[in-house]
């Protein structure tokens, strides 16, 4: 048993950590936006912090449980409610059969993750359950779900931690509202204009309408290269910014092209592209940059943190 | 075949690093990206995770708790040093991609055709006889770019790239030919479209075509066309 969908919300996708092992072959990563909502979500449960779970947009779905689940809720808050009661964040919780969770306005963030204790029972596609929309594969028949999808439990009875009156510290995780970005010089950083690169860091830019897993269109100064040049097709990745021949610079998200041909101009921390996922259209990002040393420290420092936390929640699933 | 010495190493963020050759599309550097790529297949190391071959770079991608960016970079170095010593050239597969070239299988073949004042079989004739080399796969998953084609059957994209491009489409854009993996918006000029599968996740390695392969466009018939897309679905 696990559960059945009543209203499919926006983009409700199964996701984990990606795929990888296929960029050589064209395909990308796809995986968790907020990779970290996800892993700490599944660590709250004892699972594994790479199990998959259900990433929900903007617009939440309605979910009932058709059997007892230990779940979280983890990222976004939009005012998930349980049986009509509002449910809190970070922390496991008993689900009885027959409950419904229901999400409602976004308060903070714009993607929330439903992780369930165990993990859905998918059969993986390439090694991963995220879904890639692009091409129709992975997760959930390769789709969003859709009103009436029932997707199973690998487990079949909850497994309670030994306390439940817990919530994870504040601080494990990003505020969704913070709006500086912290980046590091993309590749041809150095090949756009003085005045560009100025603008680049003393002018805010805004998220635009064209934001979705793929990338981000960011609205703003007008960014040139010193003198025109023909791009050959090289690699690009989660968090790079490319700057069109028009100008405008595109962040690229979880389901990026393996390739492209835009000169790249940042590349987004990967300690950042967590808050960045959490950003919707309209946002106003400040870009702020940082040396790849400074880069690589701090992005250690959040996978020892991580760690960590993972060991003391094992704790709380020893069984007496 | 001259040795292309001069690489670069950069960072592309704080999780992946660059091997740059020289900014040209050439077989020699190629052939150097395909000795970096073999020796990464059979030697990984800790932290790795994958790679990404382009026309003039393979990209590294690794796990910075793992190994540092100055550790990685001081192990290609080597890595790098070892592949200038081993001269062995690298054998390429030479892979036929059967094709049912105008009609409804390739609307545009007779635009391409008028662009370059040629008769619809000339054009067929030119784009079947070339070899071609995969230099790269990326765009969308198992999409070869293509080095090889004749100048001759060259044609601009379409002014409205249509809204649905069948998989296994056969298109021109520019001076380069290319094969669609999967159903997609796109702009190229349909000339042609072959049966077979360019990612099918069903096979054990679900691309059908890797960077540093050599292809040959085989023109068929309908019925051929319908013959090996049945065999290919039992």
């Amino acid at each position: 048993m696990g559960i059945k969908v009543i209203k499919a919300g926006m983009l409700t996708t199964v996701q984990d950590l990606g795929r990888t092992g296929y960029r050589k072959d064209g395909l990308t990563v796809s995986g968790a936006m907020d990779e970290d909502a996800l892993r700490l979500g599944n660590l709250l449960l004892g699972n594994a912090a790479g199990e998959a779970g259900l990433e929900c947009t903007l617009t939440g779905p309605e979910i009932l449980f058709e059997s007892d689940a230990l779940i979280a809720i983890t990222g976004a808050d939009l005012s998930a409610k349980i049986d009509g009661l509002p449910a809190e964040l970070w922390r496991p919780l008993l689900l009885t059969k027959g409950s419904v969770l229901t999400f409602g306005q976004a308060i903070a963030g714009c993607r929330t993750y439903l992780s369930v204790q165990g993990g859905f029972d998918l059969s993986p596609v390439l090694g991963s359950l995220s879904t890639y929309l692009p091409a129709g594969f992975g997760g959930f028949e390769g789709r969003a779900l859709k009103k009436g999808d029932r997707i199973a439990f690998k487990l079949e009875v909850p497994h309670l931690p030994v306390a439940m009156n817990w919530t994870l510290s504040k601080d494990l995780y990003t505020p969704t509202d913070k709006n500086i970005i912290r980046v590091m010089k993309g590749p041809e950083f150095e090949l756009f204009g003085e005045k560009s690169l100025a603008d680049l860091f003393i002018s805010p830019f805004s998220i635009s309408k064209a934001a979705d897993r793929m990338g981000y269109r960011l609205e703003g100064p007008v960014l040139q290269l010193k003198t025109a040049k023909e791009m050959l097709s090289s690699a690009v990745t989660f968090g790079t910014v490319q700057v069109t021949s028009e100008g405008s610079p595109i962040v690229l998200m979880a389901d990026h092209q393996t390739t492209g041909g835009y000169p790249r101009i940042l590349q987004v921390l990967r300690t950042d592209l967590g808050k960045l996922a959490q950003l919707h259209s309209g946002a106003q990002i400040q870009f702020e940059l940082l040396s790849l040393k400074q880069a690589q420290t701090l992005l250690i420092a959040r996978e020892q943190e991580i760690n960590q936390l993972k060991q003391s929640l094992t704790f709380k699933y020893i069984s007496s | 075949m001259k040795k292309i010495n001069t690489y670069t190493f950069y960072p592309l963020g704080d999780s992946a690093i660059v091997i740059q050759f020289p900014d040209q599309i050439s077989e020699a550097i190629h052939q150097q990206l395909r000795a970096v790529t073999a020796y990464l297949d059979e030697n990984s190391f800790e932290g790795f995770i994958e790679y990404t071959p382009a026309f003039t770079s393979v990209t590294i991608y690794y796990q910075p708790w793992i190994i540092r960016y100055e550790e990685i970079q001081g192990l290609l170095e080597e890595m790098m040093k070892e592949l200038m010593e081993d001269s062995a050239p690298r054998t390429a597969t030479l892979i036929e991609i059967p094709v049912v070239y105008g009609g409804d299988f390739g609307p545009d073949l007779e635009f391409v055709a008028a662009h370059n004042h040629l008769s619809v079989e000339k054009v067929i004739a030119i784009h079947t006889a070339a070899e071609y080399l995969v230099y790269m796969i990326g765009f969308a998953p198992g999409f070869p770019y293509l080095g090889g084609m004749n100048e001759k059957i060259a044609a601009p994209r379409k002014a409205q790239p249509r809204a649905k491009v069948a998989a296994g489409a056969v298109g021109i854009a520019g001076q380069q030919t290319g094969i669609y993996p999967i159903e997609t918006p796109g702009g190229w000029q349909i000339i042609g479209q072959t049966p077979l599968s360019l990612f099918d996740l069903n096979r054990k390695e679900p691309a059908l075509l890797k960077a540093g392969d050599r292809l040959k466009f085989v023109a068929i018939s309908e019925k051929e066309f319908i013959q090996i897309r049945r065999n290919d679905g039992d």
